[in-house]
């Protein structure tokens, strides 16, 4: 009964969206609503057409795209195997609990499964809180592993960039306390192997550091409870020139123009070793504790990386700002030089 | 620091004697890839700050029914999966994949009283969808959405059932299923005995130990009821009764019949007469012989393809471990022609005995209706395929914990070691052509590593050679090459240090 009556008050909707002439997307959503669920009433009525076709942000591989895949995977997991990583696999949802609390503002986007009176469950978000779960449930310290596997966001695909809700992810970690800076080469290494394996055309690894970016926020003069949001607004340097992102700063997070004059000089800065030199000398910076630690750290991550070959590749950009969330420390973001041909 | 602690704050500290352990992490690859909605979010507290707001005594545990899998039970996975499609592979079939989850309507409707094991996903206002419960509703869908009209494909993965978990059976919520089948229309009996072939290879390679495969067909099942006076409207009941006949006694599935399911006693025992029966190419003569099943044209066109499967199955040379047996009926609704099920036997005196403890191996059947249902004005995609049950398999081969002792989670080949302190850079210029050279090291994250540590790791990982820097061997211009099993070293030139690699591991 209390499926009809949400039958009911769904055919309501549709006639009263239809009366306010409201968008035909709105329209054309609640009438794929409506025969929905009168196709799981009463399965014979036509429902045909409708369920030939994979839920909204999904898509079926076929053979052809299913043996690209698996050239793509080979080569992926090849080069994780050739640096020692093994490999684990968790379930495709996790209790509710577990994602809680770790996604900020994004939690909106997690699928959640109904309650059918047992567990709260959510599809995985991404690979990286099952790890850490992986980790904390089997008291593991130390550990190298590679996890293939798709995650699942209810995201609002936007109708040309066809973005999809069920993805893969491929995810490389390594786990333990070691001496610094080490490990941090060695992924990178692993990027540079893989992305020149996969011949995608040129690219560029951008790398930078929290605590760079938090001393020089510091010594520039943006007060602490600025930090974040100055930091996503940097991030869009990849996208808008400096005298857009200056002006967010200044006439949409209120910080003063000389301070953000001061953040332009140092985020236009990009280079290798020789920048890292350069800012260690630097006057301001220097008496900043945060970002010598983190300098000192890039210049022997830059030694790191020339002594495994891929310096050329590299590039210390101080406009990374992305995600820092739960980083502590690197960051670092693959670019594809060349935009492919539409 | 605090990274995975900050994440989950009421592990670590749950007990006092427990260290606080401190774990560095990093991404090569982050999750965190630019987010289509997110630019609002910086506003929000961290990740960190809401986790460490959370309430007390948060346990960290799996949904009931699932469970992760460590590098071991992974490396043994992969070693039956790889058996497993190399063989269907060897039978020309190509792979797809779907979505984990489908649109609620697609699956209420093919799986009937099963339904009510399946996880739905919550109405976020968006389409009502479900997990999928296995591989077979969605290949139809692919057909039907793709008016695809002949296809040979196999399917490796998860699907979703809420039902009863038993673990030392491997019966979980969460579970993979090997499944492999040919679309089409096709002369009769062909695809479905190459099938049968695949079963058999398969269950032979996986070195389980010895099976059974039992085959049935529905218009034969079908048939045998109309002549024993079943109602139509009970067909379905009966079968899900009569397909207890493995573990229950017919005594007890007569009783369960008629008691519970209104079945007249003089139909019940008719119909035992029949089922009880199973054999091989001489009980099918005898059915066809049979009086009262000769007059049904149903029962006679089941037996007449299952005569010419019998045929086919013995060209293929498995027809010994095939026997048709009445009793088999197989839950699911859609199958209209052959169906079959792999049990595993087990020695008990001088004859083989049904091992009862994990269930069938493996099942299928023919299912010519369900593309149509699903789009009737394409026409008709006949189907006929077989779905392993790997986990069963699974749980049957960890338990014969000796053979995978030796199975390795690394592949590494060779471990840059040093013998004295500072020898990161000499270790790090030399992995790097170990690396360019397409050979798997790995070397210690440390500056200073101990020698003994670095020996231990290899045999403990089974790493067979060790490549040694140290001052004597920089000052001679060579490397020093240890097998890890012999402990045999020797000194290799620099410049030839690849090619030796490559001779000692057999390329």
């Amino acid at each position: 009964m209390a499926e009809e009556d949400a039958l009911k008050k769904q055919a309501d909707l549709v006639r009263r969206l239809k009366q306010e002439k409201a968008s035909s997307e709105e329209i054309a959503e609640q009438v794929a609503k409506l025969l929905e669920m009168k196709a799981v009433l009463s399965p014979e009525e036509g429902k045909h057409k409708f369920v030939l076709k994979t839920p909204k942000g999904t898509r079926d591989y076929s053979p052809k795209q299913m043996a690209i895949r698996e050239k793509v995977f080979t080569i992926i997991i090849d080069c994780f195997k050739r640096h020692g990583a093994e490999t684990i696999d968790t379930p495709v949802f996790e209790l509710k609990e577990t994602l809680t609390g770790k996604y900020g503002e994004d939690s909106k986007l997690i699928y959640d499964l109904k309650d059918q009176g047992g567990e709260l469950l959510s599809l995985r978000y991404d690979l990286t809180v099952p790890f850490a779960r992986y980790l904390a449930m089997n008291k593991i310290t130390n550990i190298k592993r590679y996890h293939i596997a798709k995650v699942y966001r209810r995201d609002n695909p936007a109708m040309t960039r066809g973005r999809y809700r069920e993805f893969y992810q491929c995810d490389f970690d390594i786990a333990g306390q070691y001496d610094a800076m080490i490990p941090d080469a060695e992924c990178l290494k692993i990027v540079h192997e893989i992305l020149s394996a996969l011949q995608i055309g040129d690219f560029c690894i951008k790398v930078n550091d929290r605590r760079i970016l938090d001393g020089m926020f510091a010594v520039c003069g943006v007060p602490d409870s600025k930090f974040r949001t100055i930091c996503s607004t940097v991030d869009k340097l990849d996208k808008m020139s400096w005298e857009d992102v200056k002006s967010e700063m200044v006439g949409e997070k209120g910080l003063a123009p000389e301070i953000a004059d001061s953040i332009g000089e140092y985020v236009k800065l990009h280079g290798g070793l020789s920048l890292i030199e350069q800012l260690l000398q630097d006057p301001k910076l220097s008496q900043n504790k945060l970002a010598k630690e983190g300098l000192g750290e890039m210049k022997q991550l830059f030694e790191y990386l020339a002594l495994f070959g891929i310096s050329d590749q590299t590039s210390f950009d101080l406009s990374l700002a992305r995600g820092l969330d739960y980083y502590t420390g690197v960051i670092y973001e693959a670019v594809l030089l060349q935009q492919p041909k539409e | 620091m605090h990274w995975i602690k900050l994440m989950f704050p009421k592990t670590s500290c749950r007990r006092q004697h427990l260290p606080i352990w401190q774990v560095c992490t990093q991404r090569a690859f982050s999750s965190h890839l630019p987010n289509q909605v997110t630019d609002g979010r910086v506003d929000q507290p961290s990740p960190q700050a809401e986790a460490a707001a959370e309430p007390e005594g948060l346990i960290l545990r799996l949904p009931k029914g699932t469970r992760d899998f460590s590098p071991k039970q992974m490396a043994i996975r992969e070693n039956i999966f790889s058996t497993i499609v190399s063989c269907f592979k060897r039978h020309g079939a190509e792979t797809i994949d779907t979505p984990v989850f489908e649109l609620k309507a697609l699956l209420s409707d093919n799986w009937g009283e099963d339904s009510k094991l399946t996880y739905d996903l919550k109405d976020q206002e968006g389409e009502l969808l479900s997990l999928r419960y296995d591989l077979t509703v969605p290949f139809a869908r692919y057909l039907a959405t793709n008016k695809v009209l002949k296809l040979k494909r196999y399917q490796i993965a998860k699907v979703y059932r809420r039902d009863q978990i038993i673990t030392t059976k491997g019966r979980y919520r969460e579970f993979y299923q090997c499944d492999f089948d040919i679309a089409g229309k096709y002369d009769p009996m062909i695809p479905d005995a190459e099938c049968l072939k695949i079963m058999h290879e398969i269950l032979s390679a996986l070195k389980i130990g010895d099976f059974l495969i039992r085959i049935n067909d529905r218009r034969i099942l079908d048939g045998i009821f109309t002549t024993c006076g079943l109602p139509e409207t009970k067909i379905k009941t009966v079968c899900s009764s009569l397909d207890k006949l493995g573990k229950i006694t017919w005594k007890e599935v007569k009783n369960e019949m008629v008691n519970e399911k209104g079945i007249c006693p003089e139909v019940a025992d008719r119909i035992g007469e029949y089922v009880q029966l199973h054999g091989g190419v001489c009980l099918m003569e005898k059915l066809v012989q049979d009086p009262k099943l000769s007059q049904n044209k149903q029962a006679m066109e089941g037996l007449a393809d299952m005569k010419l499967l019998f045929e086919y199955l013995t060209l293929f040379d498995i027809v010994d471990k095939i026997s048709l047996d009445l009793s088999l009926a197989r839950g699911l609704d859609y199958y209209t022609g052959v169906i079959y099920e792999a049990v595993l036997l087990h020695q008990q005196g001088d004859h083989f005995k049904e091992s009862l403890d994990v269930g069938s191996i493996a099942g299928g059947g023919r299912y010519d209706g369900l593309v149509t249902s699903l789009n009737p004005k394409w026409g008709e995609v006949p189907c006929v395929g077989i779905s392993i049950g790997v986990e069963r398999i699974f749980t049957v081969l960890e338990r014969n914990t000796g053979s995978w002792e030796t199975l390795r989670t690394t592949e590494t080949q060779v471990l840059v070691a040093a013998a004295q302190p500072n020898f990161l850079a000499e270790r790090m210029k030399l992995i790097t052509k170990l690396w360019d050279a397409g050979i798997k090291a790995e070397m210690f994250y440390k500056k200073n590593p101990k020698m003994l540590k670095q020996l231990h790791y290899c045999e403990e990982r089974g790493i067979p050679l060790v490549a040694i820097l140290g001052q004597e061997e920089m000052n001679n211009g060579v490397v020093k090459l240890r097998e890890v099993s012999s402990r045999e070293e020797t000194c290799v030139p620099k410049e030839k240090i690849i090619e030796e690699i490559n001779k000692r591991l057999g390329k």
